[in-house]
C-alpha cells in the first residue's frame, strides 16, 4: 500500500482482466440436452408432472454452475445461477394462470354458442339454456358500481392530494386504507344490512350489490387517483398559478388531464376486480333464472354467482349444468379482458404525447 | 402598461423560519433589475413574493408591503389569482403543459381561465406572443405539434410566449437560463432587452455576465450563514455596481473573492 495521502490513488498493481474465459455453445446445448433428458428420466421413474420440473430444473443448475465455475470464473457461475433461479420462479409464477386460461377455454367451449349469450334460464332442467340474465346482470350491476365509485373515488382522491390537510386527511387515508382490507363478504353484509334497515328484511336487487361492490371499489379508486396526481409536477400547478388560473380551475384543466390516463387505468383495474365478485352479490343480488332489467326491482343474477349455481345445481343431467358453469367462467374471464385492453387504448390516447 | 413596484420593509417566512428579511427596494418600470447573490440566499423567495406564487408552499408567508402602482398586494381583500394576471413568470425548468399543443400552450392562460375566443382572436394571439417570443419561424409549421416536443431552449421560450400572452404588466423570470446552452441563453437574452420597452421585468440570475448584459438595475442579496436571513445588501444601477460597488460584500461577490 502506499503511503498516506489526502485521496485514493490508482492502484497500477492491478491489471484489468478484458477477456474472460466463457463456455463455448456447444457446451451449453450439451447442457441443456442433458437438463431434458433428466427430467424425462425423473418423470419415467417417479410418474409426476413435478418431477419432470424439479429434473429439468436441478439438471440444468448443477452442471452449469459447476461447469461455470471450474471454467469460467466465479462471478459467471453466480450470475448463472441466479438466472436459472430466476427464470424457474417466473415459470412456476406462470404455471397456474396458463393452466387455468387452458382449463377454461377448453371445458368452456362447448357451450360458447348463440344460444348462451341470448337466452336465459327460465324452465331449463338439463341441456340447453343461457345466461343472458347472468350477464346483463353482470353488467348492469357492475355500470352502477362504477357510476357511484368513480365520481367518489376521484373526488376523494382530489380532495386528499390538493387540499386535504391536517387530521381530516390523515382519517380519511386511514379510512381508505382499512377499506381496502374489507373482506367483499363484509362488504356484502354490510350492503344487505342498510337495504334491509332502508327498505325491510329480505329486501334483494341488482341495485343492493351495486352497493356492496361500491364499499369494494371506492378505495381502490382513491388509491390510483391519489398515486397519480402526486406524480403530477409541482411545476406544472406552479404554472399554471403564475397564468393567473384558479385553484379549481388548475385541477381541473391541468392536474387531472395530466393523470388521466394512470387514473382511468385504475378505474378499470379496480372494475376487473370487484366484477368477478361472488359472495357479497349472493347476498344481495341474489340469484334468479331469468333477465332482469330493472336493478331497483327483483332479484339478478351475476355472472360469478350463475358459475357457481350451475356447479352446485346443475340440474339433469348434471353434465350440461357443469358445461354452462365453465362458459360463464370462460365469459367473464373475456369481459375482464376487454375491459384491461381498453384501459391499455385509453391509456395510450390520454397520456401527454411527446413528439 | 408597465409598472412601478415599491417593496416596504418586506420579510418572508417559511413557517416559522425567516428566509428573507426586510427588503425595501423600488423596481423601475419598463426596465430590467436583476437580483443576484449566492445560492441560498433568498433571491428565488423574494421574487416569488412579488406575484404571491410564494404562498403556494405550505406555511409560507411575507410581512411588509408590496405595492405595485399604488396598490398593496398584500393588503385586504387582495385576490392572488388577480395579481398573478398581471404579474406573470417564468421558471427556472422550462415547464409546458405536457397534455397540450404549441398552440394550446400559449393560449393557455386564455383556455385555463375559461375565456372563449374565436378562431381568427386565437391566431393573432399565438401569432404575435410567438413572435414577441422570437419563436415564430421556428414553431410556426407546427403549432399543433406537442409543446415538450420542442427543444430545451425553444420550451423556455415557449413558457415565455405563454407568460406575455396574458399581456401582464410585470414579467418575473427565475434563472431563466440556467437550465439552456449559450445559443438559446443568447436568444433570450436578446429577448429580453426587446420586451424591456413593453414590460417591467426582474429576473434572478446566477450569471454575473448575464446580470451586467441584460440589466438596468441589479440588486445583490447575501446570507450571513447557514439558517440566517438573507438580506438585501446593495441596490443600484447596473452600472455602478459592477464598476464601483459602494458595499464591500458586493465587491467581493462581484470579483469572484466571495467565501
Amino acid at each position: 500500500m502506499a503511503t498516506a495521502t489526502r485521496f485514493p490513488v490508482p492502484d497500477t498493481e492491478r491489471h484489468i482482466d478484458v477477456v474472460q474465459p466463457s463456455l463455448p455453445r456447444a457446451v451449453t446445448l450439451g447442457v441443456i440436452a442433458f437438463a431434458l433428458a433428466a427430467g424425462v428420466g425423473a418423470y419415467l421413474v417417479l410418474d409426476n408432472w413435478f418431477a419432470l420440473g424439479a429434473g429439468v430444473f436441478l439438471g440444468y443448475l448443477i452442471p452449469i454452475y459447476v461447469l461455470s465455475r471450474t471454467r469460467e470464473s466465479k462471478r459467471r457461475a453466480t450470475d448463472r445461477f441466479w438466472a436459472v433461479v430466476m427464470t424457474a420462479a417466473f415459470a412456476v409464477a406462470i404455471t397456474p394462470l396458463v393452466s387455468l386460461i387452458v382449463t377454461v377455454v377448453s371445458e368452456g367451449w362447448a357451450r360458447f354458442d348463440i344460444e348462451f349469450f341470448t337466452s336465459d334460464m327460465r324452465g331449463v332442467v338439463g341441456e340447453g339454456g343461457g345466461a343472458l340474465h347472468a350477464i346483463v346482470g353482470t353488467l348492469m350491476i357492475t355500470l352502477l358500481a362504477t357510476l357511484i365509485s368513480v365520481p367518489v373515488g376521484i373526488l376523494c382522491g382530489i380532495y386528499l392530494v390538493e387540499y386535504g390537510k391536517g387530521h381530516l386527511a390523515r382519517w380519511v387515508t386511514f379510512l381508505v386504507d382499512v377499506m381496502t382490507g374489507i373482506p367483499s363478504i363484509v362488504a356484502g353484509l354490510f350492503a344487505f344490512a342498510l337495504f334491509a334497515f332502508l327498505i325491510g328484511p329480505g329486501y334483494k336487487s341488482g341495485f343492493s350489490g351495486a352497493i356492496a361492490l361500491t364499499v369494494l371499489m371506492i378505495p381502490t379508486v382513491v388509491r390510483a387517483t391519489e398515486e397519480m396526481l402526486k406524480l403530477v409536477p409541482n411545476e406544472l400547478r406552479e404554472a399554471s398559478y403564475a397564468l393567473g388560473v384558479q385553484k379549481w380551475r388548475t385541477i381541473t384543466k391541468v392536474v387531472v388531464p395530466t393523470a388521466l390516463a394512470g387514473i382511468v387505468t385504475g378505474v378499470v383495474l379496480a372494475v376487473a376486480r370487484v366484477i368477478g365478485e361472488t359472495a357479497p352479490l349472493l347476498l344481495t343480488a341474489g340469484f334468479t333464472s331469468t333477465v332482469n332489467w330493472n336493478p331497483f326491482e327483483g332479484r339478478m343474477t351475476a355472472l360469478p354467482v350463475f358459475s357457481y349455481y350451475s356447479y352446485v345445481t346443475p340440474g339433469f343431467p348434471p353434465e350440461p349444468g357443469f358445461e354452462r358453469a365453465w362458459t360463464a367462467a370462460l365469459v367473464l374471464i373475456i369481459i375482464v379482458l376487454g375491459l384491461n385492453l381498453i384501459a391499455r387504448i385509453v391509456a395510450v390516447r390520454f397520456s401527454p404525447k411527446k413528439a | 402598461m408597465a409598472k412601478q413596484i415599491d417593496v416596504d420593509r418586506l420579510s418572508i417566512y417559511y413557517g416559522k423560519f425567516l428566509a428573507v428579511e426586510d427588503v425595501s427596494m423600488t423596481i423601475e418600470p419598463r426596465a430590467v433589475t436583476a437580483l443576484i447573490g449566492p445560492s441560498g440566499c433568498g433571491k428565488s423567495t423574494f421574487l416569488r413574493t412579488l406575484n404571491r406564487m410564494h404562498e403556494v408552499i405550505p406555511g409560507a408567508y411575507a410581512d411588509g408591503v408590496v405595492e405595485i402602482d399604488g396598490i398593496n398586494i398584500y393588503g385586504d381583500g387582495v385576490d392572488p389569482v388577480g395579481v398573478r394576471r398581471n404579474v406573470g413568470m417564468v421558471f427556472q425548468r422550462p415547464n409546458p403543459f405536457p397534455t397540450m399543443s404549441v398552440r394550446d400552450n400559449v393560449i393557455a392562460g386564455q383556455r385555463l381561465n375559461g375565456a372563449k375566443m374565436s378562431k381568427s382572436e386565437t391566431e393573432d394571439v399565438v401569432e404575435q406572443s410567438l413572435r414577441g417570443a422570437n419563436l415564430w419561424e421556428e414553431v410556426k409549421d407546427r403549432l399543433d405539434n406537442p409543446g415538450s416536443g420542442l427543444s430545451g431552449g425553444q420550451q423556455q421560450r415557449l413558457c415565455i410566449a405563454r407568460a406575455i400572452a396574458i399581456q401582464p404588466e410585470v414579467v418575473l423570470m427565475d434563472e431563466p437560463c440556467s437550465a439552456l446552452d449559450p445559443i438559446s441563453t443568447l436568444a433570450i437574452e436578446d429577448l429580453i432587452e426587446e420586451l424591456k420597452s413593453e414590460y417591467t421585468i426582474v429576473i434572478v440570475t446566477h450569471n454575473m455576465q448575464q446580470a451586467a448584459r441584460v440589466s438596468d438595475k441589479t440588486g445583490f442579496f447575501n446570507i450571513e450563514g447557514t439558517g440566517k436571513p438573507g438580506k438585501l445588501i446593495e441596490y443600484d444601477e447596473t452600472q455602478t455596481m459592477f464598476s464601483n460597488p459602494s458595499n464591500k460584500e458586493t465587491e467581493d461577490y462581484i470579483s469572484g473573492r466571495f467565501g
